[in-house]
């Protein structure tokens, strides 16, 4: 008799796999879930409150109310994530009892443990979690983390960390592929990552695990330039139900990240789409403010 | 504009130069590692996100990925038409997954309004295990790929509910469950021998393209 294994890397890595090239969405509701689902969405983030919501009403954000997110994995048929806080393994255990497809360890949320992150390993469901840079990449897949997605800041509508993130990580993944072996040394060194992590991408050239780009993303043209600068997909938060016609809007980031290098594709979907959300400049955000801060 | 997609390198070398046509339809999912193990066999890979990009090749594979948003985007950007009139045409197809999915005459559990192209006379149960939680790996006999057993893993995958008559199983689980069914030129599978390292599926369905493009010269 064949045994038969869950939880193992290849099974949590190859969720990932699977959405790539896909868009992954912030959802409030069962009924956001629906449009998200309806528009095309490979996965549903399950919330109770959008990046941009927690920003401006404050206060700590937690794990979401395990009845919201099941009546949103009722309501769809697609993979549905929810978040946790950073270091908080007890509301990571119980979304891994609600049977949430992936967990996302995030910054988002306000942080339980200033020291210590999840022990991913330790979970059958797999998660995903924010990095700024390579070196916070590979301590979270360290960790177990079966997915990255680079960080931005969450709740702006401005693009532009989320550009910084996926700029940095490429451009230090590029670094490692040119160095000699005991140049790698230094390497896992400074970036604070273990050795073998180091080697492995500096032979592979790219990330043990898929790499998406989040914060910020408002607009088709958001998206189709996070997969141009080398992302494996999106996730857009406030972007879609914070704007003026989110049926709209979902569809077209959809469309724009499948033709993310065709611009006649990406200026046909961004018309006619209403109002994007309201942003802030990060620039104009006080450093206490900046979620991306969050996490080591 | 020459598209990043098609410019980009996926393997080709000379001694593919004669390899069999192959496009990979690239809306969404894990087209890169098809790309990639077809390359490896001799295959010239193409990616296709567009109807005209049908014309240049001979067989095409559906990657595993997210069934609805594929049908979704093959309905928008006009694909799905002429992709139901290649298969109704013999073009050699493989779909692995949501190609699965995508291939079976009729789709159970789909999300409102979902279609399929068709063209094996099975019926599909999508998220057929349930969660993330219950995908797996394991081991399955598959006769027809010879004595070694293939090494299988299902991610929130799809199972074969019913056989047509004109559809033959290739692989079952223990259980009895379809996961595996050919029928003529088409070929579909609940998991994902691209992410394993496993080429016999692959090698299995280029025999298919090659047979169908020497008849097709002679």
């Amino acid at each position: 008799m064949s045994t038969v294994e869950t939880g193992s890397s290849r099974v949590k890595r190859g969720l990932a796999e699977m959405l790539k090239g896909g868009v992954i969405m912030d959802v409030v509701t069962p009924e956001q879930a629906r449009i998200a689902e309806d528009a095309g969405a490979v996965a549903v983030m399950a919330l109770e409150r959008v990046p941009a919501d927690i920003r401006a009403q404050g206060g700590v954000a937690r794990m979401s109310d395990p009845d919201l997110i099941e009546a949103i994995i009722a309501e769809v048929s697609i993979p549905v994530m929810a978040k946790a806080r950073i270091g908080h393994f007890v509301e990571a255990q119980v979304l891994q009892a609600l049977d949430v497809d992936y967990i996302d360890e995030s910054e988002v949320l306000s942080p339980a443990d200033y020291v210590n992150h999840i022990d991913k390993w330790a979970f059958n469901t797999p998660f995903v979690c924010g990095a700024t840079n390579l070196g916070e990449a590979l301590r979270r897949i360290n960790e177990g983390a079966a997915m990255i997605r680079s960080k931005g800041e969450a709740g702006t509508g401005d693009v532009s960390e989320a550009t910084k993130h996926i700029r940095k990580i490429t451009s230090e993944i590029n670094q490692l592929k040119s160095m000699t072996r005991d140049e790698l040394y230094v390497a896992a060194k400074d970036l604070q990552a273990p050795y073998e992590l180091v080697a492995e991408i500096a032979d592979t050239g790219k990330l043990p695990v898929v790499l998406f780009t989040a914060g910020g993303v408002a607009t088709p043209a958001d998206a189709a330039m996070m997969m141009q600068l080398g992302a494996d997909g999106v996730f857009v938060g406030s972007g879609i139900f914070k704007s003026g016609n989110p049926e709209a809007r979902a569809a077209a980031v959809v469309k724009a990240t499948t033709f993310y290098d065709d611009p006649a594709v990406i200026a046909d979907v961004s018309r006619g789409l209403g109002e994007a959300m309201v942003g802030i400049n990060v620039g104009d955000l006080a450093a206490p403010h900046r979620l991306a801060e969050r996490g080591w | 504009m020459t598209s990043t997609l098609r410019s980009e390198s996926i393997g080709a070398g000379e001694e593919a130069a004669a390899g069999p046509r192959v496009g990979v339809l690239a809306l969404q999912g894990d087209f890169r590692e098809h790309a990639h193990v077809l390359s490896r066999l001799g295959a010239r890979v193409s990616l296709v996100r567009r109807p005209d990009e049908l014309a240049e090749i001979d067989g095409l594979v559906i990657p595993g990925g997210e069934s609805s948003v594929m049908d979704k985007l093959s309905r928008s950007f006009g694909l799905a038409e002429p992709l139901k009139a290649a298969i109704g045409d013999g073009m050699p197809v493989y779909g692995t997954c949501a190609g699965l999915i995508m291939l079976a005459d009729r789709v159970l559990d789909a999300i409102a309004g979902q279609q399929s192209l068709g063209g094996l006379d099975v019926v599909v149960r999508r998220n057929a295990f349930g969660s993330q939680n219950q995908s797996f790996e394991t081991d399955l006999d598959i006769p027809a790929l010879g004595d070694e057993p293939v090494h299988a893993v299902f991610i929130r995958g799809p199972v074969v509910d019913s056989v047509g008559p004109g559809a033959t199983a290739l692989a079952t689980l223990e259980d009895g469950r379809v996961v595996a069914v050919e029928q003529g030129n088409l070929l579909g599978t609940s998991f994902h021998p691209e992410i394993t390292g496993e080429y016999r599926f692959h090698e299995y369905f280029l025999g298919k393209v090659r047979d169908r493009t020497q008849r097709s010269t002679h």
